[in-house]
């Protein structure tokens, strides 16, 4: 009971990209075998959607933790820009040699986002479909202390 | 331990105004949201309790109970009402989702006597949400 009450900030967007999940580490019978569907080599897409949760003291002047504005700018430039409506195999410098799975997705999400200067970013989930979903809070409390 | 949940959807207006602060500034900090004339919400809210099952009922708490006190703490009091002006327990306050989320786990949480509040998330629309809960070690945000 007298631990003390913490909010969190949670705030859902959405981008379209297509992906192939392919391994260069892997033979072609390995990629179709390990990868299914997901290896056909003309790509498919999805519509993703990304939580993201930051946390921090509520400001009293404004009652927030984060102005939504601020957190919408710095998403839109550091994720959307990057990832909406791309290939992230071949648009995304992170994915040249990493399977662009959507639990790769949630860690490079999470770099790109983790230094958002008015709050401490908790964790990424993604809904990769609605039946799918991943979720990343980085290593040992990594991301921008408060 | 099991974690149990019931939603609830409650309809509200509100708008954000500091009057410590000029109009210029809260027009520039709040933006569409400082409208004096206020607007309005469908909030959802997904209140978590968690506890162990009763070996004779199965139940972690009557959910007839968890209902009825959501009736008259949340219900009651913020359905169809304005928040800027008609909820007490706000006054004072920009009626932001992180601050009614506080504002609710501070009502229910002596009112849980069965199992234990674990955690309030109040839905502003289906994109944002503020999270509320004890940041001990069962934190939902520790998970």
């Amino acid at each position: 009971m007298s631990s003390p009450l913490k909010i969190e900030l949670g705030r859902r967007y959405r981008f379209s990209a297509s992906h192939r999940l392919h391994s260069a580490h892997l033979t072609e019978e390995e990629n179709c075998r390990v990868f299914g569907k997901c290896n056909n080599p003309y790509g498919h897409g999805h519509n993703y959607v990304v939580e993201v949760t930051v946390s921090g003291n509520v400001d009293p002047a404004t009652g927030m933790i984060a102005n939504l504005a601020d957190l919408d700018a710095y998403v839109e430039r550091n994720m959307l820009d990057e990832f909406d409506l791309k290939s992230l195999n071949e648009d995304v410098p992170a994915f040249r040699d990493t399977v662009p799975t959507t639990e790769n997705l949630c860690i490079e999400i999470f770099q790109r986002l983790k230094s958002f200067p008015s709050a401490k970013l908790e964790r990424i989930r993604i809904e990769e479909t609605g039946k799918n979903s991943f979720e990343y809070s980085g290593e040992n409390s990594e991301g921008n202390r408060q | 331990m099991i974690l149990l949940t019931r939603k609830i959807e409650f309809s509200a207006s509100h708008f954000y105004n500091n009057p410590s602060l000029s109009p210029e500034e809260n027009r520039r900090i709040f933006g569409k949201c400082n409208n004096p004339h206020g607007h309005g919400h469908n909030y959802t809210l997904e209140v978590t309790v968690e506890g162990e099952p009763d070996p004779v009922t199965g139940m972690v708490l009557d959910l007839k109970e968890l209902k009825d006190i959501l009736e008259r703490e949340v219900m009651q009091r913020m359905d169809h009402r304005h928040l800027n002006y008609e909820v007490p327990e706000l006054t004072g306050q920009i009626p932001t989702c992180e601050n009614i989320s506080r504002v609710i786990w501070l009502l229910l949480e002596p009112k849980i006597t069965q199992g234990k509040l674990h955690r309030v998330r109040l839905y502003e629309s289906p994109d944002l949400f503020a999270d509320c809960f004890r940041n001990g070690a069962n934190a939902p945000g520790n998970s």
